[in-house]
């Protein structure tokens, strides 16, 4: 690892900006930071592994395709629509989330013990994993680049209005935000509100408008073309 | 350990930046990477404490400078040394050394449905006694460990109160340092946002943290 790169850095300098494509932002894109001997180093890294015997490259393929196709947000989003629908799932959902999300099939690997947090009206739930990365994998996949980054995990617990406003959320001063941190292995999913004038949408239609987002707590779930913030 | 990567609360870090249609990777390597983590760790040489203590170990600097699956990288290749699966020379010279044995690998594609487990894992089997009831009100310990540790800095010293209690775990502090299981209850803790930050925080928001049986006290 290239650990004496003399890099001046302040705590907000997340990105070394040696690469090309970030070098207008001040910081960001954390994922492209990657210098391009990465390439290099892993591929070294992955063929002395499987020369020792270590690791079997097509088991590697199996698991990229595994979350990038298989695992990801959609099946949250089945979660959701379910519960919106069928009373006696929700319930389950919200007491016993591991037994409802295993009814629909999911699975993870991240070994975690899931819990579903409902919106209301006038409580809103949002996710964080201050410590490191933390994420529902069996329900959302792998967590996008903004929940890793470090200006979520500092300022979701400390500043969850400004972050929810960052993503186009103006919480009202009389609804309670509650904030949870996963430091632990249990891993939280937000069950969004649905959204008013849905009662016409079928299950799969309500599951095609859930987003990741309002899975963490980010954001509400919209109908198409309202535009405007429920 | 108070390092870089317990954030809560820090400030100056800028503003969230999100990235639309995002892809879940955004290179081949860093695919490649999560897979190698994901199947090195079928060997059991390590357990995920230790795991994320060992990114926790990465120079606070180059902590914010790498992206995430660089420090998954960095991670892998000093869990690799430590548990004596490679050397650094074999590392360095991306051949195994001469005469080393040939391993079968542990993670093959059949096993992959067996790694992606139920969403609700085995707990420890050990039974231990909850010191704590839902409903009572705590105080997270000020404790400072130099090691792993899972209580964020910001909840330190600060009380609240059990919302729940989510049964046995393992204790990470001892569990990432191989010093045994040290299976006890954890709790769902509701601080409020005052308590953490003061009359700037808004009056009716809270922040739930999991705690740890060792972690607290009574209030």
């Amino acid at each position: 690892m290239p650990t004496r790169r003399g890099f001046l850095t302040t705590a907000g300098a997340l990105a070394a900006h040696d690469h090309a494509h970030a070098q207008d932002h001040d910081h960001e894109h954390e994922h492209q930071a990657a210098p391009s001997d990465l390439t290099l180093r892993v591929k070294a890294l992955e063929s002395l592994l499987v020369e020792k015997g270590l690791v079997d490259p097509a088991a590697l393929d199996a698991l990229i395709d595994t979350f990038e196709h298989k695992v990801g947000p959609r099946n949250g989003a089945r979660v959701v629509a379910r519960a919106w629908v069928d009373p006696a799932y929700k319930k389950l959902l919200l007491t016993d989330a591991a037994a409802a999300i295993a009814k629909l099939g999911y699975k993870s690997g991240q070994g975690e013990h899931i819990v579903v947090l409902e919106n209301h009206p006038k409580t809103h739930n949002l996710v964080v994993c201050t410590l490191c990365s933390c994420y529902p994998w069996a329900v959302l996949g792998l967590p996008p680049v903004w929940y890793k980054s470090a200006p979520y995990r500092s300022r979701a617990v400390i500043d969850p209005r400004g972050v929810l406003r960052e993503f186009g959320l103006d919480v009202p001063a009389d609804v309670e935000v509650r904030v949870w941190d996963s430091t632990a292995e249990l891993r939280y999913l937000v069950l969004p509100e649905r959204p008013a004038g849905s009662e016409q949408l079928s299950e799969e239609q309500l599951a095609a408008l859930v987003t990741r987002d309002a899975m963490v707590g980010v954001a509400k779930v919209k109908l198409p073309q309202t535009g405007d913030a429920a | 350990m108070n390092g870089v990567h317990d954030m809560g609360g820090m400030q100056g870090m800028g503003r969230v930046r999100y990235e639309k249609n995002e892809p879940v990777f955004h290179a081949r390597w860093e695919g490649r990477v999560f897979a190698l983590n994901r199947a090195m760790s079928a060997w059991r040489k390590w357990n995920l404490d230790a795991s994320r203590h060992q990114i926790e170990l990465i120079p606070p600097a180059e902590y914010l400078r790498m992206s995430y699956y660089e420090k998954w990288n960095a991670r892998l290749v000093e869990l690799l040394v430590k548990s004596g699966l490679v050397t650094r020379a074999e590392i360095e010279s991306g051949k195994p050394a001469q005469g080393s044995p040939k391993a079968t690998p542990k993670l093959t594609v059949s096993g992959i449905s067996s790694l992606l487990a139920p969403a609700n894992p085995e707990r420890p089997k050990a039974k231990a006694h909850p010191r704590f009831k839902v409903g009572q009100r705590v105080r997270a310990r000020n404790m400072h460990p130099a090691g792993h540790t899972r209580l964020p800095l910001y909840a330190r010293g600060k009380r609240g109160k059990i919302v729940r209690d989510h049964g046995i775990f393992v204790f990470p502090d001892t569990n990432a340092h191989f010093l045994g299981e040290k299976p006890q209850h954890l709790y769902s803790v509701r601080f409020t946002a005052r308590e953490l930050w003061g009359e700037q925080a808004a009056p009716r928001d809270s922040v739930y943290v999991d705690i740890w049986d060792d972690y607290l006290e009574r209030a």
